[in-house]
């Protein structure tokens, strides 16, 4: 009662095996289950004070909008954010993953994260996957050696540029860019410029759509625009609200609050060793 | 049609690229393109593909925008803490050697070619070609990337053995000249190379990096002038923008 001849140690580093797999199962004819992916339009521009990050709105699964209001603005650290394209679920677990390692960082070393810091930890990750996280990444941040803008594939290179797009509407807003930036933007016109350039991918790219999230960063300061422009609101909302059909007889309502509220008592007593 | 562009989107970043090194009597010159192609569409056209290892000796990367990257980052922290054991600046054949331990012992994943350049003080300006595979050569000068395809006949001919102390003073200039002559050659005729000509010099003064435009190189055959971009014209407030002076 032998087993296998030989016992073969465990490999190290990621096993590869699954994804042979898949590509056998793909030519055999079995569709792959359609994954939710940030079609996108995401961009990022270097001002005079700093940066600014801007996004779309739209997550799709193959054909269907399954999203019409995500974030893609992810935040890495105080002054750092990072936008995402790709397989939603890759960017979402990369940034969280680079975002709770810088926090860990800033606790060693006592000083503020540096966004060189977070492209050298995004980098090495996703090259070690040689490309199958599939997260395209523009991160930007103002740090004490200035402010950075640098793009992400996902294979593991970076770029390091004044201003850049990604994602799927990344042609239609690299056109806006290249025709209407230049160096010195103040902040309005940054903003102006990063909306027009995602509305650009909005409207030209299906992939893309909803609304404009703007992100601005500077010295000490950030500022979340969430919804910065809603350009495709819903153009038929029923006067009527939705009702009950008139069988349906409202016997009870209760409501119970799911949280209650806490009273914080200021100035209690210390806790004692 | 939106498939295709959408595969092409996903391609991995790679640098078509044409880089060159040559070496003269007193150091080194090196040249590249600044084109990154995912597929077709191009990715960054102003990037540096000339990357500092040590203070005296760069690396050309060409091939995968990645591997490259990531070969030259752990050289350099290797080439780091080798200066801080030997005590003095590494010299370029241990940089090329250990780029090419990289590239030889990981063949199979890797798909980089590399020209390692610098100036050290025991053999002057020496350029080691490490192509894909993880050959090292040490050449005179040594051309990389897809453009160099059309470099080879050009080289066999312009190139001439190291000037003599005297001339080598301008020979740099001389040889930037050259350098850039060729980059802009390939760029005319390699569509996955374009963009600027950038141009590192290492001597024993140290190194001077410089940056050509793309209008500012010469126009081969069939090449047209730079025109105004209409835009400019239909910004300029006149009256009658389509005059074109």
């Amino acid at each position: 009662m032998s087993k296998s001849a030989v016992e073969v140690p465990p490999r190290c580093g990621f096993s590869f095996d699954l994804c042979r797999r898949n590509a056998m199962l793909s030519e055999k004819g079995v569709q792959a289950p359609s994954y939710r992916k940030t079609g996108t339009t995401i961009v990022g521009l270097v001002f005079q004070d700093g940066v600014i990050l801007g996004a779309d709105t739209r997550a799709t699964e193959g054909p269907i909008v399954c999203d019409k209001n995500c974030e893609k603005i992810h935040y890495m650290a105080p002054n750092i954010y990072c936008c995402g394209a790709g397989t939603a679920a890759d960017t979402e677990a990369v940034t969280d993953m680079v975002s709770s390692q810088l926090q860990l960082h800033r606790h060693h070393t006592g000083r503020e994260s540096r966004v060189i810091t977070a492209l050298t930890l995004l980098k090495k990750h996703l090259f070690n996957y040689q490309g199958h996280v599939q997260a395209a990444l523009v991160l930007g941040g103002v740090d004490i050696t200035g402010p950075h803008l640098h793009t992400i594939y996902p294979h593991g290179s970076t770029d390091t540029l004044p201003f850049a797009t990604m994602g799927s509407g990344s042609l239609a807003a690299m056109a806006i860019f290249e025709t209407k930036y230049k160096e010195g933007l103040t902040s309005d016109e940054g903003i102006k410029l990063v909306t027009e350039a995602i509305c650009s991918g909005i409207f030209n790219d299906l992939g893309s759509g909803s609304n404009v999230d703007v992100c601005v960063i500077t010295k000490g300061h950030k500022e979340y625009l969430r919804n910065h422009l809603l350009p495709n609101p819903r153009t038929y909302v029923s006067p009527k609200d939705y009702s009950l059909s008139k069988k349906t007889e409202v016997l009870l309502t209760k409501i119970t609050p799911l949280k209650e509220k806490v009273q914080v008592i200021e100035r209690g007593d210390a806790m004692e060793e | 049609m939106n498939m295709d562009l959408k595969k092409d989107l996903d391609a991995p970043h790679s640098m078509g690229t044409t880089i060159i090194g040559v070496t003269y009597n007193g150091g080194v010159v090196l040249g590249a393109d600044s084109r990154t192609s995912t597929g077709v569409y191009v990715a960054n056209r102003a990037s540096d593909k000339i990357t500092q290892l040590t203070d005296n000796v760069y690396v050309c990367r060409s091939g995968s925008a990645a591997d490259s990257q990531i070969v030259s980052d752990y050289v350099r922290y290797f080439l780091h803490q080798h200066t801080i054991q030997q005590g003095q600046p590494a010299t370029v054949k241990v940089a090329a050697n250990l780029v090419r331990l990289l590239s030889y012992n990981n063949k199979d994943i890797l798909q980089t070619g590399m020209i390692v350049g610098g100036w050290d003080k025991y053999e002057g300006g020496k350029i080691y070609g490490i192509p894909l595979g993880g050959t090292i050569i040490e050449q005179p000068f040594s051309i990389g990337g897809s453009g160099s395809s059309y470099l080879y006949g050009f080289f066999d001919q312009a190139w001439k053995e190291g000037m003599t102390k005297d001339e080598a003073e301008l020979f740099d200039i001389l040889l930037q000249q050259l350098v850039v002559k060729a980059v802009s050659l390939a760029i005319a005729r390699d569509g996955a190379s374009g963009g600027v000509v950038r141009t590192v010099i290492i001597n024993s003064e140290g190194v001077t990096r410089n940056f050509y435009p793309g209008d500012k190189l010469p126009l081969w055959h069939e090449e047209l002038e730079p025109q105004n971009s209409l835009l400019d014209i239909l910004n300029a407030s006149s009256p009658e923008p389509m005059n074109i002076q």
